[in-house]
């Protein structure tokens, strides 16, 4: 397992893919923000959390697809299935690799790009910590459906279709917590939701993804 | 250590292709299928690695002790071969890259990206990981594909040595291969009669 989960990181980073794609498209759909919305800097501060958050959930999306398909293609998964590992053992390494080579970056951006949009200064510390927090359950609810959707070609949209509502508790909790803590409230609560969801896609959905990788391998 | 099917039947899709195969491999056999394209060695061989499902019969195989080779070589383009070697040894855990890259020959090419690599370097480096994985039972679909004779040759002796080691190998080819002792098997005389096992066009509606 630790075989594959450092294999698809350095594949991340090699091919560019994953790894870059998801930060430009983030980088992009925030800078744009301002010139959409206009740079009213109350207007700007009041958005900031939802963007920020969607920027970071559409940039996550964006590289599922590639967690199983390249591996179907290339008969990596057929060879995978027949070796020791088990197959939850599979989604949840190929997962975790996703969240190092997509959440982690994206985490790590989000801040200087609060910046950009104007982000009170009480809000960066809980900014970073709820998508630190959030962005694991992001990866591992994406592999669930990369997962089912792995035998069909160009499935990117069935794959959006089936993960964006699942992600929509994740989104609330997570700009929830930012917004609370710029109007002075208490985001612990959020917070502590978010971690919930994010343990909960970590140990049920490796399971959830063998199951539905053994259905679409057969 | 032995392999046993019972009457196997296998379908493709909703369509029955093969029934009633029966072969008993044990430690030193090796068993080539034969059988025009479309016939079913495929289908029966996904089969018998576990990739597919058993429609019927029964069938007594060590999964643990099973490496499989399909169509594809299951090699990742942007490492180079001795990575994508070394992350099978790493998924198998064994510890025996370089004794396989000089076994097979691979040493010329072995740090170039894989998708520099034509597609006979390409099947010789996804055959080696047979020899990674350290397993008894090989499994292989057209293993000759796009190698050369001398490569074919190097592949042949590799079988001839696994199975004179107490390996047992299946594998499929259109080729007069050198394998003394191999049990040809043409599957095109398993060929099925029922052809429709979709349950949805049953009975009345």
């Amino acid at each position: 397992m630790r075989a594959l989960f450092l294999r698809d990181i350095q594949l991340g980073i090699r091919s560019g893919g994953g790894f870059g794609l998801a930060l430009a498209f983030f980088l992009i759909v925030v800078m744009f923000v301002p010139f959409g919305i206009g740079a009213e800097r109350a207007l700007l501060a009041s958005v900031a959390p939802g963007i920020l958050w969607i920027g970071a959930l559409l940039a996550c999306l964006l590289s599922l697809d590639r967690i199983f398909q390249l591996d179907m293609e290339d008969g990596t998964l057929d060879t995978l299935a027949t070796s020791p590992l088990p197959l939850s053992g599979i989604t949840a390494a190929k997962a975790a690799a996703h969240w190092v080579t997509t959440g982690l970056p994206l985490t790590l951006a989000a801040v200087p790009l609060g910046y950009l949009l104007n982000l009170p200064n009480t809000a960066y510390g809980v900014l970073f910590v709820s998508l630190l927090i959030g962005t694991p359950a992001l990866s591992f609810i994406g592999a669930f459906g990369a997962a089912i959707t792995v035998g069909i070609k160009r499935g990117g949209l069935l794959l959006s279709l089936l993960v964006l509502p699942l992600y929509i508790p994740t989104l609330i909790f997570g700009a929830l917590s930012v917004t609370r803590t710029i109007n002075g409230q208490d985001a612990t609560a959020t917070l502590a939701l978010l971690i919930g969801l994010s343990l909960f896609s970590i140990v049920l959905m490796p399971f959830a993804a063998a199951l539905a990788l053994k259905a679409n391998l057969k | 250590m032995t392999v046993k099917a019972t009457n196997l039947a296998c379908a493709r899709g909703d369509r029955m292709i093969l029934q009633d195969v029966s072969f008993t491999l044990d430690a030193g056999d090796c068993l080539i299928l034969r059988g025009a394209n479309g016939a079913g060695k495929s289908t029966l061989l996904r089969v018998l690695a576990g990739l597919a499902p058993l429609a019927a019969g029964e069938l007594i195989l060590d999964a643990d002790q099973m490496a499989y080779s399909g169509h594809q070589d299951a090699l990742k383009l942007q490492l180079t071969a001795r990575e994508n070697l070394a992350f099978w040894a790493g998924v198998y855990d064994t510890h025996c890259v370089d004794q396989v890259i000089a076994d097979y020959d691979l040493g010329s090419f072995a740090d170039r990206p894989v998708a520099t690599l034509s597609a006979g370097q390409k099947r010789r480096v996804g055959l080696a990981r047979l020899s990674i994985s350290e397993r008894k039972i090989w499994i292989m679909d057209e293993p000759t594909t796009s190698l050369d004779a001398e490569n074919r040759d190097r592949i042949t002796a590799k079988i001839r040595d696994h199975i004179a080691a107490g390996g047992i190998v299946i594998l499929s080819t259109h080729l007069d291969l050198d394998i003394p002792h191999a049990t040809a098997l043409d599957i095109a005389q398993f060929g099925a009669t029922v052809q429709d096992t979709s349950p949805f066009l049953e009975g009345d509606y």
